[in-house]
C-alpha cells in the first residue's frame, strides 16, 4: 500500500511535471516580420516556410508581412510585443535600428535580428545563414558546365555578404576551370522582377551561359529559360519556374534554427547569441542536382557539400588573390569570420569594380 | 421608379457628403471582401478601426502617419485648386529629405540650438527645388508637369539609393545602405514620453492655417479659384499665370520637404532606402477626399493614416492579409470619384403612375 501510494506520487508528479511543460511550451508565441508579401517565392517565402515548422512543433505564430522598413517597422514590432508575443523574428537587414529600440522597452520579449550585427541589448540576439558555402558549389558546377567562360551574376547590394558570395562563387569556378570570368551587374535591389530580368538579359547578351543571382525574385532563372542558358535558384528551390534552366538551388532553411530558438524560450534556456550556420548545421540547403549535369558532376558535388559541410574544406582556402594581384589569404590558410564579416574587395576573376 | 436628373450647381452639402458616402461605401465593400474571404465582416472592420487607435499609444501613431498626409496634401490642394496636376510630391519628399540629411550628417555629434532649424529648412528648400522643375519646364516648354513630376519620382529614389549606398554610407556600417544616425540637436523633440509624435505636427497644423488663410482670405486664393475654375477667365481677367504656377508648385514642393524631414528626423533619424510608405501618392487621395478644403484634409489624413494601422492590426490578430489597406485607400478613391457623379447628378425617385 505504502509503496503503491508512493509510486502513485511520483508518477503523478512526473504526470504533473510533463504537463505543465507541455503547457509552458504551448503557451509560448512567436512573431514573425516579413519585408516581403509570403509569396516572393525567394527570401521571405522562405521565412514563412521557416515559422510553418514552428507551428508544426506546437507554437502558435503571427506574422506581418510586407512592413516597409520606414518609421512603421517600430509601431509593428512595438504592436508585437504588446500583444503577448514571447519571441519575435525581424526578418530583414534594416529592421535593425527599430529592433534594438522596442527591445529596450521590453525587456521580457526576446528579439531575434536576422543579417543584421546589433545586438545593443541583452534581449537581442542575431541570426545569418553562410549562403557563401552554397555559392562554393554554384561556382563549381557553373565553371564546369560554362562552355563561353563567361559567367553572368546579378547582385543586389555591394555589402559584405553580397561581395562574398561573388568571391566564393568566383574561386570554386575558378578552380574548375581558370579561365572563367565573372561578369557582374548590379541590380540595385533585393526583390524587383523587372530590374532583375533586365540585369539576366544584359548578361546575357555579354555571352554569359550560366547565370547566377544573389537577388530574390523568379524573373531571373524565368529569362535564363526564355535565353537557353543555365541559372541557379535563390532562397527557394526555383526548379518548377524554370526546369530547364535551372541546374540546382540554394535554399535557405530557417526552420531548425526557429524552432530551437523557439523551444529555447518555453524552455527558458534562451540566451543572446550570433549565430552564423552553414551546410553543415542544415541553414543552407542544396536542392536535388540536376539530371543535365554530367554524372561525375553530380558525384563530385556531393561530395563537396558533403566536405563543406564536415569543415574539411573551406569556401576560402588560401592562396586567395584580389584583383590587383595583392595576397589576400596565404597558402594553406583559411579566411576567419571577421575578415568574412568585413569582405568588400574582389577577387582576382571578378571583372569590374565594386559601386562606391 | 428612378430617374436621373441633372443638377444646375452642385450644392455645399452635396459637396461635403460625397465623401462621407465613399468612406461608408467603402466600409460597406470592406465588410463584403472580408466575408468573402472567410472573416467576420464586423470583428474584422473593428481590427481594422477601431484597435488600432484605442489607446493612447494607437492614436498617438495615428497623428504620426496622419501628419506627413496632412502636410503633403495641403501641399498639393494648392496645386490641385489651380489646375496644376503635381503628381510627384512622393519625389519632394525625397529630395526634401535627402538635403535635410546631408545638412544633418554636416551636423553630425554636434549640438546647437540652431540645428534643428537649418535642417528643416533645408528640407523645404530641397521640396521646393525639386518642384520647381515641373514648373519651370511647363511654363517655359510647356511640358505636362503630370509626366515631369511623376517621372522625377524615380529619380529622387535612385539618388537617395546612389547617396545611402556610397557616399553618405555609414562608415562603420558594414557598408550598408544607410546613414549615420543623427545627432539629438537635428532631431524633432518629442510630444510625450514613450511615445513617437513629434513637433512636425505643429508644422502640419500651421500648413492648415495658413492654407485656410491663403485660400479664403487674400487675392491669390482668388485667383487660384479662377484658374482652377477656367483658364481662359484666369487670362482674360489679366492674372499671371507663370507666376502663379511657379508659386504653387514651390509651396507644394516644401509642404512634402517638410514631410520628408518629418519622417527623417522624427522616428527613423537617419537616411536609408525607404524612408516614406508612399505618402506623397497616398497624399493625392487624402487632397481629393479632403475636398480640397484645409479643415477637410485634416479628418481626410486621419481617416487614410489608419487604413494604414488597421492593416497592420488585423494581420496581427485576424491574420487578414495586410494588403488589404492599400485595398481599403484604393476603394476610398474609387467610391469618391464614383459618388462625385452625385455633385452634377441627383437621383429622383419617381412613385410609378397608375
Amino acid at each position: 500500500m505504502h509503496k503503491f501510494l508512493i509510486r502513485s506520487f511520483v508518477s503523478s508528479l512526473v504526470l504533473l511535471f510533463t504537463l505543465t511543460v507541455a503547457a509552458v511550451a504551448k503557451d509560448v508565441k512567436a512573431a514573425f516580420v516579413y519585408i516581403g508579401p509570403t509569396g516572393d517565392h525567394g527570401w521571405t517565402y522562405q521565412h514563412d516556410v521557416g515559422r510553418k515548422a514552428v507551428e508544426a512543433a506546437g507554437f502558435k505564430t503571427t506574422y506581418v508581412e510586407g512592413v516597409p522598413e520606414s518609421a512603421d517597422a517600430e509601431r509593428v514590432l512595438r504592436q508585437l510585443a504588446n500583444s503577448g508575443h514571447d519571441v519575435i523574428f525581424t526578418t530583414s537587414f534594416g529592421y535593425m535600428n527599430p529592433t534594438n529600440k522596442v527591445a529596450k522597452e521590453f525587456p521580457n520579449v526576446k528579439f531575434e535580428h536576422a543579417t543584421g550585427y546589433k545586438r545593443e541589448h541583452p534581449n537581442v540576439s542575431t541570426y545569418a545563414a553562410r549562403f557563401y558555402e552554397g555559392r562554393t558549389i554554384l561556382g563549381t558546377i557553373a565553371g564546369t558546365m560554362t562552355k563561353s567562360n563567361v559567367i553572368g551574376y546579378v547582385a543586389s547590394f555591394p555589402i559584405p555578404e553580397v561581395i562574398r558570395g561573388i568571391n566564393s562563387f568566383t574561386l570554386a569556378a575558378q578552380k574548375v576551370n581558370p579561365n572563367i570570368k565573372t561578369k557582374i551587374v548590379w541590380a540595385f535591389t533585393w526583390y524587383d522582377p523587372g530590374k532583375e530580368a533586365e540585369a539576366a538579359k544584359a548578361l546575357i547578351d555579354q555571352g554569359a551561359d550560366v547565370i547566377a543571382q544573389h537577388t530574390d525574385s523568379t524573373a531571373i532563372v524565368q529569362m535564363a529559360e526564355k535565353a537557353g542558358v543555365y541559372a541557379f535558384g535563390q532562397a527557394s528551390d526555383m526548379d518548377k519556374f524554370a526546369p530547364k534552366a535551372v541546374l540546382t538551388s540554394v535554399e535557405n532553411n530557417w526552420g531548425p534554427y526557429y524552432v530551437d530558438r523557439v523551444k529555447a524560450v518555453a524552455n527558458g534556456t534562451w540566451n543572446q547569441k550570433d549565430t552564423w550556420h552553414g551546410i553543415g548545421d542544415g541553414m543552407v540547403v542544396i536542392s536535388d542536382l540536376d539530371s543535365q549535369m554530367p554524372a561525375d558532376l553530380r558525384s563530385k558535388v556531393k561530395k563537396l557539400q558533403a566536405d563543406l559541410a564536415s569543415g574539411k574544406v573551406h569556401s576560402f582556402t588560401g592562396p586567395i588573390y584580389d584583383q590587383k594581384g595583392n595576397l589576400m589569404v596565404a597558402e594553406g590558410k583559411t579566411a576567419d569570420d571577421g575578415m568574412l564579416a568585413g569582405m568588400m574587395t574582389y577577387v582576382k576573376g571578378v571583372e569590374g569594380d565594386i559601386p562606391k | 421608379m428612378i430617374k436621373i436628373v441633372k443638377r444646375g450647381q452642385p450644392s455645399r452639402a452635396i459637396f461635403f457628403f460625397t465623401p462621407v458616402l465613399a468612406i461608408f461605401l467603402t466600409l460597406v465593400a470592406g465588410g463584403l471582401i472580408f466575408f468573402i474571404l472567410g472573416f467576420k465582416p464586423f470583428e474584422a472592420l473593428k481590427f481594422f478601426f477601431i484597435v488600432p487607435i484605442a489607446d493612447k499609444y494607437g492614436f498617438s501613431e495615428l497623428l504620426l502617419k496622419a501628419t506627413p498626409l496632412c502636410l503633403i496634401a495641403i501641399g498639393l490642394s494648392f496645386c490641385f485648386k489651380s489646375n496644376n496636376w503635381n503628381i510627384g510630391a512622393e519625389g519632394q519628399l525625397t529630395f526634401g529629405a535627402i538635403v535635410s540629411g546631408g545638412v544633418a550628417l554636416l551636423f553630425y555629434e554636434q549640438e546647437g540650438f540652431y540645428i534643428l532649424p537649418t535642417v528643416i529648412l533645408a528640407g523645404a528648400i530641397g521640396g521646393m527645388l525639386y518642384a520647381s522643375i515641373p514648373a519651370i519646364l511647363k511654363t517655359y516648354f510647356n511640358t505636362n508637369e503630370i509626366l515631369v513630376s511623376l517621372m522625377l519620382v524615380y529619380v529622387s529614389k535612385l539618388i537617395l539609393d546612389y547617396l545611402v549606398v556610397g557616399p553618405w554610407s555609414n562608415p562603420e556600417g558594414f557598408n550598408f545602405p544607410e546613414t549615420r544616425q543623427f545627432s539629438d540637436s537635428a532631431k524633432l523633440p518629442l510630444l510625450f514620453e514613450g511615445l513617437r509624435i513629434h513637433a512636425g505636427i505643429f508644422l502640419a497644423l500651421a500648413a492648415v492655417v495658413i492654407s485656410w488663410f491663403v485660400f479664403y482670405k487674400t487675392y491669390l486664393g482668388f485667383q487660384m479659384k479662377v484658374s482652377g475654375l477656367s483658364l481662359k477667365t484666369a487670362k482674360y481677367a489679366g492674372y499671371k499665370g507663370k507666376k502663379m504656377i511657379i508659386l504653387v508648385f514651390l509651396i507644394s514642393g516644401a509642404c512634402a520637404g517638410l514631410a520628408g524631414v518629418g519622417e527623417i528626423t522624427g522616428p527613423i533619424g537617419q537616411l536609408h532606402r525607404e524612408i516614406s510608405p508612399d505618402y506623397g501618392f497616398t497624399a493625392i487621395i487624402v487632397a481629393f477626399l479632403g475636398r480640397l478644403h484645409p479643415v477637410g484634409i485634416i479628418f481626410a489624413s486621419l481617416v487614410v493614416a489608419i487604413t494604414y494601422l488597421g492593416a497592420e492590426t488585423a494581420q496581427i490578430f485576424m491574420q487578414i492579409p495586410k494588403y488589404t489597406g492599400q485595398v481599403f485607400q484604393g476603394m476610398i478613391l474609387f467610391f469618391l470619384l464614383a459618388s462625385d457623379y452625385l455633385l452634377f447628378f441627383k437621383i429622383k425617385f419617381i412613385g410609378l403612375k397608375k
